[in-house]
C-alpha cells in the first residue's frame, strides 16, 4: 500500500498532484478532483486539530468496494481515494479522491457518489479537539 | 465462545481499551450480542447507532458469531 496505490490510507500528509497524476492519461477529458479540509470551526466553535482513527484492514477494504461501484457504474473511468489518519492541523486535506472520465459529467457524479458513500460507510473516526474538550463527530444524536 | 472484540472511536472510549477479551455465553445472533454490550456498557445505548463487523464485512441482521472471528464494534463513522 504506497502513495502509488489507488486506494490509501496513511499518516503522511495528503498530495493532491499525485492523486490527480493517477487517473489522468489522454484518453480522459475530465478529471474531478474532491478535496476534504479540516475546518477551523463546527457550529460556531473554534476546532484546534482533529484526531483520525480507523479500523485499517476494513477501512482499505471498503475503500475498494467504493472504487468498485464507480468502475461498474462507469466502465471509463479511473478513480483515486486516499484518507489521511493520525492527527490533522486545520487546513490540512483529510481525504482527496480523483476521477477522471472522459467526458465531464460523469467525473462529477461518480466523485459525488464516491465522497457520499465513504462518509456514510467507510470505517474511519474523527474527534475534534476543542479548546474546552473534544467529541466524536457524529457519535450522539 | 470466546471473542476478541476491536473497539473504535467512541466505544474505545467508553471501554477503556482497545480491544475486549470475552468469554460469551449468550446467543449467537447480532441483535442479542448488541444487547450484552449495551447491558455491560449503559453509554452505547445513548450511541446514534453502532454496528458489529465481522471478519472486515459489515454483519447482516442474520449473521452469526462463531469462535474466532474479528469482531469490531463500528460506532457512526465519521470519515471524510
Amino acid at each position: 500500500m504506497t502513495e502509488n496505490s489507488y486506494i490509501h490510507l496513511t499518516d503522511m500528509p495528503l498530495e493532491a498532484d499525485k492523486v490527480t497524476a493517477l487517473v489522468s492519461n489522454s484518453s480522459q477529458g475530465g478529471v474531478v478532483v474532491f478535496t476534504g479540509n479540516v475546518r477551523d470551526r463546527t457550529k460556531g466553535k473554534k476546532v484546534l486539530r482533529l484526531e483520525y482513527q480507523a479500523y485499517q484492514p476494513m477501512a482499505i477494504s471498503e475503500m475498494e468496494k467504493i472504487r468498485q461501484k464507480v468502475l461498474a457504474q462507469w466502465p471509463q473511468s479511473q478513480i483515486a481515494i486516499h484518507h489521511r489518519v493520525g492527527t490533522l492541523q486545520i487546513g490540512e486535506a483529510a481525504v482527496i479522491i480523483a476521477v477522471s472520465t472522459p467526458h465531464r459529467a460523469q467525473a462529477f457524479k461518480a466523485c459525488e457518489l464516491a465522497i457520499d458513500t465513504l462518509k456514510e460507510q467507510v470505517p474511519i473516526w474523527k474527534k475534534e479537539i476543542f479548546e474546552d474538550g473534544e467529541v466524536w463527530v457524529a457519535a450522539h444524536p | 465462545m470466546k471473542l476478541q472484540v476491536l473497539l473504535f472511536g467512541i466505544t474505545r472510549d467508553i471501554v477503556g481499551k482497545s480491544m475486549l477479551e470475552l468469554d460469551y455465553r449468550g446467543p449467537s445472533d447480532i441483535q442479542s450480542f448488541k444487547e450484552m454490550l449495551k447491558d455491560k456498557y449503559p453509554e452505547m445505548s445513548n450511541l446514534s447507532h453502532f454496528k458489529i463487523a465481522i471478519n472486515q464485512e459489515f454483519a447482516r441482521e442474520d449473521s452469526q458469531l462463531q469462535e474466532g472471528d474479528e469482531i469490531a464494534l463500528i460506532p457512526p463513522v465519521s470519515g471524510g
